[in-house]
């Protein structure tokens, strides 16, 4: 018996090693294949970031840091300074975080761990459906539902009543920093939704068992159990959609002012990095007007590139530990 | 040993859904007594359990109808609220359970500080009670912020009784609180067990027959959702009065 069975055996075992090392092949072509395709992508960001440069080198030379802290941006009289648009770019995102971030955070804590089932799917489907409706759609509710209602009803009221401050005040028109802001914190909100949601997912039921059995309510559990061990992981959700936000071009653009100025009333036009890139590019005047553009989308590249690194960063952090 | 009876048990059924996981289960503990829970896989022990701290209905379309009384107190009155009856009875998991995020000290202060102690000294001092109580304190004393997850598997079941403890419930389930442990914790632990029941009444479930007959005064049989025996512990393993009873512990069981 042993005898026959051994040979058999042995058979076996070689046409198991010959398809593995044929299925080891396979595998190192793929890895190849992935690996050269991983390096392409690297090298096409560092092109991108080349030709920006390039473009920019122009603008660079002549202005030097002047063109980051200068407030003044004239094409008519050739001078560049984009501080104004800077300052555009992070007030707009700002709000928008502020918005965004305690919204989305404390939906997916409710639709995960409070909501049936049915209602969590369904409003997690509907919020992650927020971020497939194209830019361009937002922009024009901004304009055809947003800023009017703005202006005829929220910017009043903030005036009348919250005018004493510096934010609030002067004239209005619906369009401005703050429909900006408010449209980008819509736009934004699928982004740091689902990652805080799939964070909260990650957390073992064990843990919140743990919190129920010592007498913690449902909300403390909450706290203990499921915020305190993810914040990281929030925080570079928030970056992640900070990042979206800076860096979102047509609906801004829409519904913004385009006008160049920094004002302390987020009631006043102002324009983005993404915003003035767009409404200048097509009829830019001159060279130096065209290089100041690639400029700032150079500049743009540089902080969202830097932003996301930071997010990706939190929330390897956070699925580590 | 106070024989009168702290934790009573009256008809529960326990349900996921619409499979019934408890059949209909009555049995009663004395003060300061350890009952050990046993029977195969499934036979639902640890949903038995988890209905003595009403732990059980958290899980989605779980529910559970019966009495429990524990301290003459049905805790499945509508009028109690689970949250203050799970001050009273603490739990120990399988598998160890600190708050990750949380410090050793802080692990074992939550449940004080869920409850609304806030001064410091008074933490301290029932956090170094506790630990000592847990046979943690020499181990950690020196390392106290460190976090919780930095322990060994061991330590860590032994932070976790010691946070269970730290409230001062006045019963202790533990859900195989051993069956991740190497035979050294597990020896601490179930040492540590004959002095905690001076102070709490305990109620263990375990797969380990041995530690059942070591530890435990009264012993339940479950199979498949029912009650099959319950009585002194000697009595179950020396002379079971059912023929499944004594195929299980014999290890004949089907
Ligand atoms: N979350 C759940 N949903 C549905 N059914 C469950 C769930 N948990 C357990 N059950 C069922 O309830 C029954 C009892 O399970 P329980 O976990 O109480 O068994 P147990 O005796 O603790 O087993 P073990 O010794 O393996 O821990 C099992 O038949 C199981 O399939
Ligand atoms: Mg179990």
């Amino acid at each position: 018996m042993q005898s026959t069975w051994y040979p058999i055996n042995m058979s076996r075992f070689k046409i198991r090693r010959r398809s593995r090392r044929e299925a080891h092949l396979g595998d190192l072509v793929f890895s190849y294949l992935l690996r050269l395709l991983s390096l392409g992508l690297a090298l096409l960001l560092l092109m991108i970031g080349f030709f920006l440069f390039r473009g920019a080198f122009a603008s660079i030379s002549r202005f030097g840091w002047d063109f980051i802290t200068g407030s003044v941006w004239d094409p008519v009289q050739e001078i560049f300074g984009s501080a104004p648009v800077l300052y555009g770019t992070l007030v707009s995102s700002l709000i928008a975080v502020i918005i965004a971030a305690p919204l989305s955070v404390g939906i997916a804590l409710f639709l995960n761990e409070l909501a049936p089932p049915l209602i969590s799917r369904s409003i997690g489907f509907l919020i992650e459906m927020l971020a497939a409706i194209p830019s361009v759609v937002y922009g024009l509710w901004g304009i055809f539902v947003l800023a009017p209602s703005l202006r005829t009803r929220v910017e009043p009221a903030l005036v009348k009543y919250l005018g004493w401050i510096p934010l609030f005040s002067g004239p209005f028109y619906g369009v401005g920093m703050l429909a900006a802001g408010l449209i980008l914190s819509i736009m934004i909100i699928p982004t740091i939704f689902s990652l805080s949601r799939e964070i909260f997912r990650t957390i073992p039921m064990a843990q919140r068992e743990a919190a129920l059995a010592l007498g913690a309510t449902r909300w403390e559990m909450m706290k203990i159990s499921v915020l305190r061990s993810s914040k990281s992981g929030i925080g570079g959700a928030i970056i992640l959609g900070l990042g979206r936000a800076l860096g979102e071009t047509m609906a801004v653009t829409m519904v913004i002012g385009n006008r160049a100025e920094i004002s302390a009333s987020l009631l006043a036009p102002a324009q983005t990095m993404a915003s003035v890139i767009a409404n200048e590019y097509a009829e830019a005047s001159n060279d130096i007007h065209l290089s100041s553009l690639i400029e700032i989308g150079f500049l743009l590249f540089v902080v969202t590139f830097i932003i996301n690194g930071f997010a990706r960063i939190f929330i390897l952090r956070e699925s580590k530990s | 040993m106070n024989t009168k009876a702290i934790l009573e048990v009256k008809d529960l059924h326990a349900w996921f859904g619409n499979t019934e996981a408890v059949k209909g289960v009555s049995l009663s503990a004395a003060y300061n007594a350890v009952t050990a829970i046993i029977g195969p896989s499934g036979c639902g022990k640890s949903t038995f359990i988890r209905c003595l701290n009403r732990l059980h209905e958290e899980l989605p379309g779980a529910y559970a109808t019966g009495h429990v009384l524990i301290e003459n107190i049905d805790i499945y009155d509508k009028k109690v609220d689970p949250v203050s009856i799970r001050r009273k009875v603490g739990m120990v998991f399988q598998k160890p359970n600190p708050f990750p995020s949380l410090s050793i000290f802080d692990n074992v202060v939550a449940g004080l500080k869920l409850a609304g102690v806030k001064r410091q000294s008074t933490l301290k001092e029932i956090a170094e009670q506790s630990l000592l109580s847990a046979a943690l304190w020499s181990e950690v004393k020196d390392k106290l912020h460190a976090p919780g997850t930095s322990l060994s598997g061991g330590q860590q079941q032994r932070l976790c009784i010691a946070r269970a403890l730290a409230v001062e419930p006045t019963v202790l389930l533990m859900d195989e609180p051993t069956s991740a442990l190497d035979p050294i914790s597990t020896a601490k632990i179930e040492e540590l067990m004959t002095e905690l029941r001076k102070k709490v009444t305990i109620v263990i479930v375990t797969h380990n027959m041995q530690q059942a007959a070591r530890i435990s005064d009264q012993t339940a049989f479950f199979l498949s959702g029912e009650l099959i025996e319950f009585g002194e512990t000697s009595q179950v393993f020396t002379a079971p009065q059912k023929e499944q009873t004594e195929r299980y512990i014999t290890g004949r069981f089907g």
